[in-house]
């Protein structure tokens, strides 16, 4: 499988008052298409610095990154956002949908900042990537219609639309309730399996064990960079005992 | 990232917040329907001066008494015996630019028929007179030469007279009137001329010969004024000049003399008005832009405010690759899209309220353009004014922060 990430010898320091605070002190290594990677961390591990690099919103201070062959420490402002559009799908923790606006409209905001697209096209993607996530009954509904499993899995159709690279998640259960975690897991393994390659950020080790690789980074180093027995969402799921928060 | 896209992104933000997008309008849409209305008022204030004094006469020169000195004493204006109707012959004969020349003289009395009565005032003219002043004749006939060298008591009434005194639906036409103790014969009634611009009704008069009213009604050999209707509109400055060189001789002033007599023409007084309402429209417009620049800063205000309650979707739309101009365009569109459709409603509002007023007080509705691409070009130049700020502030937040925020 050809390498889609290519970190090496990665390093960020930030500036604080007088100090020098080296939140990523050297971290090195690769991701290859179709890979479903879990990284881990405490707070203060350096995993949110380095989901921002991975994710362009931030540039490392010294060492290369390399998304799709690209040079990203090379790039301008501009050419970050590009890079972002066309290549990068987002997940977030607490979903970051519009405030009212429909499903369908939150799905296709990634295809209006690129104009090779045109709106017949954008309407058909927005619909196939709500259509993978489940949603195709709900495409007009408000974000505060939505429970928040929904929610995420609108979030998970905005970042799948562009057909990215690679997907970044970001704590994306951390707002969810185990079962509906459980749910969100089964639905990335599934799009794992028809070929996306996934970065999850996580510090849950039970959210792990359904990636199938784990990096651990503690204090700015990787510590650990090893293959996960992969646990199917979908057991762990049918495996919980009946729901007493819904009827 | 092409403009449709980017105007599509501006008008959902806007319509999210159809609320505050209606309350921020509102302070342009106040502002720029009080300029419109303030400058159509103003302009339709003005047309109706001009109309008004038209319908007195573009081509109409009076001339009146002004104060004579006689052995030392000043006889102040209204008692000067300047104006004689030998100098109405004179002007008749030598001005070339003159069409038609009626002296004027007139004194107020009580009009009496039966038991009704009704101050009125009599007219003395000559028979140009009617037509000089634009009256028309509704029934029945004017004056003669005659009348006036046999010092006739005829007379032409306006319909207040004829209102006042024949309430009893008799035809005045050949009855008999008395002015004071004078009886006077009604040959005709006049066509309604309605108010002039200065609110008086130009439909209460009585009009009789001149020579009539001189000799039995003011025993005077002086005139008050002299009505003179220049040839043409362009002609009256000419005509003017061959007035006031006519007169000078025949009061054999020389030209370094004060003249014992004053020539004015309806261009002059309709410059005056002009000027005064022009003025005035100049000062309620300034008055209605402060009220723009309010509206303006409103705006910015809310639009500083949504920056900071929606640093989130400014961090997620940098997030999925917008560019921050991306940003900056998508933040001055919805001041600008938020400002040009707050003035457009101002503007139907703005014309409205004038078309009300205009239609209320009996004035023309003008619809002023420059006014309208004035005000619109305003707008837009407003909203981008006022948005760039906000809109910069949006550019230049930091992603990372702006995802986190809370």
């Amino acid at each position: 499988m050809p390498t889609i990430i290519k970190i090496e010898n990665l390093k960020r320091e930030f500036v604080v008052g007088s100090e020098i605070v080296r939140a990523l002190k050297g971290v090195s290594y690769d991701i290859e298409q179709g890979e479903f990677v879990s990284i881990m961390g405490t707070s203060g591990s350096g995993k949110s610095t380095m989901l921002n690099i991975l994710g362009c919103l931030d540039k490392p201070t010294s060492g290369e990154y390399y998304i799709d062959n690209i040079a990203v420490s090379k790039l301008s402002k501009d050419e970050l956002a590009f890079v972002r559009n066309r290549k990068i799908g987002f997940v977030f923790q607490s979903y970051n949908l519009l405030p009212r606006t429909s499903a369908l409209e939150q799905v296709e905001l990634p295809l209006l900042y690129n104009k090779t697209i045109s709106a017949k096209e954008r309407r058909e993607r927005a619909v196939y990537a709500l259509e993978q996530v489940g949603l195709q009954e709900r495409m007009g509904h408000m974000p505060n219609q939505l429970s928040g499993g929904q929610q995420q899995r609108v979030a998970i159709a905005r970042a799948i639309v562009n057909d990215p690279v690679i997907l970044l998640a970001d704590e994306a259960t951390g707002n969810l309730d185990t079962r509906t975690s459980y749910e969100i897991m089964s639905l990335f393994q599934k799009l794992h399996a028809e070929g996306k390659s996934i970065v999850f950020v996580t510090h849950e080790p039970d959210i792990a064990v359904f990636t199938s690789r784990t990096i651990m980074l503690r204090d700015g180093r990787v510590t650990k960079d090893v293959p996960v027995e992969t646990k199917s969402a979908k057991e762990a799921l049918d495996a919980l005992p009946p729901s007493e928060d819904y009827n | 990232m092409n403009f449709s896209n980017l105007f599509k992104i501006a008008y959902q933000a806007i319509l999210r917040n159809k609320t505050r997008s209606l309350l921020t309008m509102l302070g342009i849409i106040i502002g720029i329907s009080s300029v419109i209305a303030m400058v159509s008022l103003g302009q339709s204030s003005s047309q109706n001066i001009n109309d008004q004094i038209s319908t007195m006469g573009t081509n109409l020169i009076m001339v009146s008494r002004a104060y004579q000195r006689k052995g030392g004493i000043n006889m102040g204006n209204s008692n000067s015996q300047s104006l004689t109707v030998k100098d109405v012959e004179l002007i008749k004969a030598n001005c070339k630019n003159v069409a038609m020349i009626s002296p004027s003289v007139s004194t107020s009395g009580q009009l009496v028929r039966g038991a009704n009565n009704w101050p009125g005032t009599m007219q003395g003219g000559s028979p140009e007179y009617i037509e000089i002043r634009k009256y028309e004749l509704e029934r029945g006939t004017n004056f003669t030469e005659n009348d006036i060298k046999e010092f006739r008591k005829v007379c032409i009434v306006g319909t207040t007279v004829v209102e006042n005194l024949f309430d009893d639906g008799t035809d005045p036409i050949g009855q008999e009137i008395r002015f004071g103790n004078t009886p006077f014969k009604i040959i005709g009634v006049l066509a309604s001329k309605g108010q002039n611009q200065m609110g008086q009704d130009q439909d209460d008069i009585v009009i009789a010969p001149y020579s009539t009213v001189m000799k039995r009604l003011l025993a005077t050999q002086y005139l008050h004024m002299i009505y003179i209707s220049a040839v043409s509109e362009d002609a009256c400055d000419k005509a003017v000049e061959e007035i006031t060189s006519t007169l000078m001789s025949s009061h054999k002033l020389k030209e370094t003399d004060t003249p014992d007599f004053e020539v004015r023409t309806q261009a002059e007084l309709l410059t005056m008005m002009n000027s005064v309402s022009g003025f005035l429209t100049v000062l309620l417009a300034a008055i209605a832009s402060i009220s723009l620049i309010v509206g303006g800063i409103g705006i910015m205000n809310i639009m500083y405010v949504t920056v900071t309650e929606r640093t989130k979707e400014i961090g997620l739309r940098t997030a999925i690759g917008a560019r921050s101009r991306d940003i900056m365009f998508q933040f001055l569109l919805e001041s600008a899209m938020l400002s040009l459709v707050g003035g457009a409603i101002g503007i139907i509002f703005g014309l409205l309220l004038s078309y009300v007023i205009s239609m209320a007080l009996n004035w023309p509705f003008i619809i002023s353009v420059s006014s309208v691409v004035i005000s619109f070009v305003v707008c837009a130049a407003t909203g981008i004014f006022f948005g760039w700020y906000p809109a910069k502030k949006a550019a230049n937040l930091d992603p990372i922060t702006a995802l986190r925020y809370e």
